[in-house]
């Protein structure tokens, strides 16, 4: 466990300090947060603003699963993004073969190798907003409501990290699979706002088969005091299940690893 | 007690069978059809802890496929392997602790940070100390005579002295059985020459064993006594290099640049043609003719300038298969 800490702290300041090697990012990662927060902020400004709610949902608790969704795309670009983006490349160039032949878990090293901190600003305006947000719908979590809510919010980015792995994953076998991860970051955009505001059948497969139901409006019902037992135990169970699911395929994926040819 | 045991090693690959053109590309995306091609077939030979081992083969011919079975990367089709008493392919933290893996053609290296960057990160892996560490990368780097390059990205790194820093990286962890897959690909000369150094020498110090594939014959007769040699798949010779020199290559490469052009029969009776262009005349002459056949150049015609290089494995390979002398 130690050797992993260590590792880990070895990973991140490499990787911060090849990140500072290119500071044109941060100005443009910086403003690309900027701009999908206020691209979201508009949308939802239109619907309230013409007297249209989102599925019973208040402004201001929209604005608390917008600011989940925020925080979670800020996890993305932080973590996800720039180590789960690299799998496919490194199955297309055959550097896999360095990492599985080192003495460390495969998946944690291909999971957590970098870290780009251009990723931040989004975090924060997360939790700005959730904050912020929270307050004004007239939550006033007790410090246990905003531990579970960062528990519930935990179990949202293991599902969204397990998804995306195990897309990754499959590059084993078909290589190239930028368009599916394409797809799974664009349909997640549609956890900027309550599942509640979608059709039926939407909400069932938002629920059901992508869970993006667990990944905002979950949490963002927690911090208003809404959470529900049944809801908080099928977001733990969802996220025991994935992660249980990215392990398993990792590895029989590995067994159909052919390395690329010299 | 051989430290790298292979007993009817075999692996097949499942390739796409696709006919060319837009009709075969659309018929192999609505019905892919796939066949098995066999990479390395029966492969048997033992390494002894310390050898250093010479790996030969044309391109295609099945090293590298069994380099990567050897180190675990992937798993045998058919055969048993075993290294330092391990199986690779299960790749527990003992053997990989063990092993290490030199690609010329790949790099583990962080490219935009310096080489100590991607120490580090080694180091944390393999949990060797700081201060262990430390005293390692000095060690290795006056060995490989790297200094200041250790400080410097990786990216403005000339290809020698990243391939020594990635040396550096694979060795840190000092492992006693080492692969280079084509360690010196790209080199030139004086680097080359270095690398090579710095094998022998590294061998002389910790005993680890080496079993290298390269397309130059300079690092197999520096560094390696015995050579494994495969073609299509099969092991054909197992034996001392000296042994096989004298049956693979008995030869030269003369390489002349002439004041005239000549036609081919001119060079009748100095030794078989391997290419002829405009000015410049690429002659395989046997060893044992080699001065008396440049005395007798030289003096026939106005040579300009002349070159005496071994011809490259494939060349000695492929006349070998030519000639029928093995298999």
């Amino acid at each position: 466990m130690a050797r992993y800490l260590r590792t880990l702290r070895a990973f991140w300041t490499s990787a911060l300090a090849a990140e500072l090697e290119y500071p044109a990012n941060a100005l443009i990662e910086l403003l690309s947060v900027l701009g999908n927060l206020a691209g979201s902020l508009v949308l939802l400004a239109l619907f309230y603003g013409r007297g249209h709610g989102l599925g019973g949902w208040s402004w201001n608790e929209a604005l608390v699963v917008l600011g989940m969704y925020t925080l979670l795309d800020g996890v993305t670009s932080t973590l996800l993004q720039p180590n789960l983006g690299e799998i496919v490349n490194h199955v297309r160039t055959g550097s896999l073969d360095f990492v599985l032949l080192k003495p460390i878990d495969s998946q944690f090293w291909l999971s957590a190798r970098t870290f780009s901190p251009w990723g931040l600003p989004g975090l924060l305006a997360g939790v700005v907003l959730i904050v912020v947000a929270a307050g004004r719908a007239g939550a006033a979590p007790a410090p246990i409501t905003v531990l579970g809510t960062a528990g519930l919010l935990l179990c949202s980015a293991l599902i969204l990290y397990s998804l995306w792995f195990v897309l990754a994953a499959t590059s084993i076998w078909f290589v190239k699979v930028w368009n599916a991860t394409e797809v799974l970051r664009s349909t997640l955009v549609a956890g900027r706002f309550p599942v509640s505001a979608y059709p039926p059948l939407l909400r069932t497969l938002f629920t059901l088969v992508l869970p993006v139901a667990f990944l905002t409006t979950v949490p963002a019902e927690a911090i208003l005091g809404r959470a529900t037992l049944p809801w908080v135990l099928a977001s733990l169970g969802m996220a025991t299940l994935s992660l249980g699911l990215s392990r398993g395929l990792w590895r029989h994926a590995l067994r159909y690893y052919t390395s690329a040819s010299s | 007690m051989s430290i790298i045991h292979a007993r009817g090693l075999g692996k097949s690959f499942r390739v796409a069978d696709k006919q060319p053109g837009l009709g075969g590309t659309l018929r192999h995306f609505v019905a892919r059809r796939h066949k098995d091609i066999p990479a390395v077939r029966d492969v048997s030979f033992s390494i002894e802890p310390g050898e250093v081992v010479g790996f030969l083969g044309a391109n295609g011919a099945g090293k590298t496929t069994t380099l990567k079975m050897l180190t675990g990367l992937i798993e045998p089709s058919a055969g048993a392997v075993a290294v330092a008493g391990f199986m690779p392919f299960r790749r527990q933290a003992a053997f990989l602790r063990t092993i290490t893996l030199v690609m010329g053609q790949k790099q583990q290296l962080i490219w935009d940070l310096p080489p100590l960057d991607s120490l580090r990160v080694n180091a944390a892996v393999y949990g060797i100390g700081e201060a262990e560490a430390r005293r390692r990368i000095h060690e290795l780097a006056e060995m490989l005579e790297l200094g200041e390059e250790l400080r410097r990205p990786v990216r403005k790194l000339s290809l020698g002295q990243r391939m020594k820093a990635e040396l550096l990286a694979a060795l840190l962890h000092r492992p006693a059985v080492l692969f280079l897959d084509e360690p010196t690909l790209g080199l030139d000369v004086n680097a080359q020459a270095r690398v090579r150094e710095f094998l022998a020498d590294y061998n002389r110090r910790t005993g680890a064993t080496v079993l290298l594939t390269s397309h130059y014959m300079g690092d197999i007769t520096a560094l390696c006594q015995r050579v494994l040699l495969i073609h299509r798949g099969r092991l054909f010779y197992d034996g001392s290099l000296q042994e096989l020199t004298q049956r693979l290559a008995p030869y030269r490469e003369v390489c002349c640049d002439l004041g005239e052009v000549y036609p081919p029969q001119a060079f009748a009776g100095f030794g078989e043609i391997e290419s002829l262009a405009g000015h410049r005349v690429r002659l395989l002459v046997s060893r044992d003719q080699l001065t008396a056949t440049i005395s007798r150049l030289l003096s026939t015609f106005p040579v300009l300038d002349l070159e005496v290089n071994d011809p490259p494995v494939e060349e000695i390979i492929g006349r070998l298969f030519r000639e029928g002398a093995v298999g």
